[in-house]
């Protein structure tokens, strides 16, 4: 008998232990803000976030509430409204350990975890100052063709990934369209927890035009409805990013005071909705 | 017709362009994404151009690994990559200014450069602001090298560097800059000043070209309307 993993969003922020290592995807691609919502309620301590291969308002909401000891990224900024302001306070007090990557490392890194293979080989890279303060990254000698010498990158398979996509079927399949990279962050992580705009009838891996764009229920842990769970990012003909929302976040959160006046204001607003 | 100083930008930009035939344009970047725009109606649409965050303009369907992929095997031809700080031997940083990790100034992060850099035949660097605390003698953090020693993959690399005051051309072999072309409104002297390394220069440096009336008329026109829908507020500075 399949258990079915429908839920509430304070169950996904369950699913979040302290210490996890959680994969969460770039902010175009379906950013779960609302179950961020409730797992900053919940208060985790000592995540380790992975970033696919960027991140946004997440993560730095996440830095904010104190919830993050180690960020995996290749660059988090909030886009057009310029740079993280928690996250490079930060970095200056120390309180956070980054392990700066870049983009394709990350890809390569969870496509290792997907294989179940302990590293992939990835060009480029050598020469640049990442590669020096990356125990997991190692450059080795082509074993194909020595004297040829290429990165090594360990693999990455996280505890939970977190993510949120336009539908899922009550079997649990999750339609994704063209964000592949949720499907292989689902595929490399030992868990997924799934926010959908909504619970649609019938079987997605039955429609033939959608079935190659869903991630099949056996990846899925848990999945809420969410509506507009991505606001104020976008979500791919949905909708679009909320920039008035985006903007206020990055002005705000300049300093610790009005950061945590927006939080204050965020979490409220999360519990009259509920 | 008086020609701004961004719409010079995008027409230089757009002259870089005109042999490429695949080219994709990253995240946060209306002035490229501008340019690729009118250096394929210019090829009469003989371009394959990938805008990053753009809907319509992008082709992937395998996520925003398939930037990577398709650059792994040389299908893409042109890139731009920008930087913190950029020193004389074309390294590029942009994770911070500062002692690395606790930097100072903490920027976004190195995103693709470290791999893009090495694998793009032509990387155009490109920097609005020229000044000496951008284009510093040598860069607080590698992101990306602007050079790697023989032995070392390489098929791409530094091509060109646009800033604000001028265009310079890169020298692999010498690991070296040299002026192109000056801006009008600008001076090389302005531009020593302004540049915290050395570089080469002949003895008359030319004024970068501007736009004629008709590339002028399509930034104002065509190409306005097609980048307001990923860069709405840029698209909106640009005049009619």
């Amino acid at each position: 008998m399949p258990i079915l993993p429908f839920c509430t969003l304070d169950e996904i922020a369950a699913g979040v232990p302290d210490g996890a290592k959680i994969a969460v995807p770039n902010d175009p691609y379906g950013v779960a803000v609302a179950a961020t919502r409730a797992l900053v309620r919940r208060g985790p301590r000592g995540l380790h976030l992975v970033c696919l291969p960027t991140s946004g308002i997440q993560a730095d909401v996440l830095i904010g509430a104190g919830c993050v000891a180690t960020i995996e990224t290749s660059a988090v900024a909030l886009g057009e409204h310029g740079t993280a302001p928690r996250f490079a306070q930060a970095v200056r007090d120390g309180s956070l350990r980054v392990l700066d990557a870049t983009c394709p490392a990350i890809h390569a890194g969870l496509l290792a975890g997907v294989k179940g293979v302990p590293f992939m080989a990835l060009r480029g890279v050598i020469g640049s100052d990442l590669v020096a303060r990356r125990a997991d990254w190692k450059v080795i000698d082509n074993p194909f063709a020595p004297g040829d010498p290429i990165l090594v990158v360990a693999a990455i398979n996280p505890d939970v990934a977190l993510c949120h996509a336009p539908c899922a079927d009550r079997q649990g399949n999750v339609f994704i369209g063209r964000s592949r990279d949720l499907m292989r962050m689902a595929q490399a992580s030992r868990e997924t927890s799934v926010t959908v705009e909504a619970v649609v009838d019938g079987n997605l891996l039955e429609d033939r035009d959608r079935a190659g764009a869903t991630i099949p229920a056996a990846y899925v842990t848990r999945i809420a409805t969410a509506p507009r769970g991505a606001a104020p990012l976008g979500l791919p003909g949905h909708y679009d990013p909320d920039a008035a929302a985006l903007a206020r976040y990055a002005r705000a959160a300049r300093t610790s005071e009005g950061f945590r006046a927006w939080l204050d204001e965020w979490l409220a607003a999360e519990a009259a909705a509920a | 017709m008086s020609v701004s100083p961004t719409e010079l930008l995008i027409a230089t930009v757009a002259r870089l362009l005109a042999d490429c035939r695949n080219v994709v344009i990253g995240n946060a970047s209306p002035i490229p994404g501008s340019a690729a725009l009118l250096a394929r109606e210019l090829a009469g649409g003989a371009m394959r151009l990938t805008i990053l965050g753009s809907r319509r303009h992008t082709d992937f369907t395998d996520g925003g690994v398939e930037t990577f992929d398709r650059a792994a095997q040389g299908r893409v031809d042109a890139f731009f990559l920008g930087g913190g700080q950029i020193d004389g031997e074309a390294n590029i940083n942009l994770v911070g200014a500062g002692e690395y990790p606790r930097s100072d100034v903490r920027w976004p992060g190195s995103y693709g450069s470290a791999y893009l850099y090495f694998m793009v035949s032509k990387v155009i660097l490109f920097r609005e602001e020229h000044t000496p605390r951008v284009f510093v003698p040598r860069v607080d953090f590698v992101s990306a090298p602007g050079t790697s020693p023989a032995g070392v993959h390489r098929p791409g690399g530094p091509w060109k560097l646009l800033t604000g005051r001028g265009l310079f051309a890169f020298d692999r072999g010498r690991k070296r800059f040299s002026l192109e072309s000056v801006h009008p409104g600008h001076t090389v002297e302005e531009i020593v000043a302004n540049t915290g390394f050395d570089f080469d220069r002949a003895g008359a440096v030319p004024y970068t070209s501007e736009p004629d009336a008709h590339v002028l008329g399509l930034i104002r026109g065509r190409i306005r309307d097609e980048i307001a829908e990923t860069y709405p507020k840029f698209a909106a500075g640009l005049a009619a």
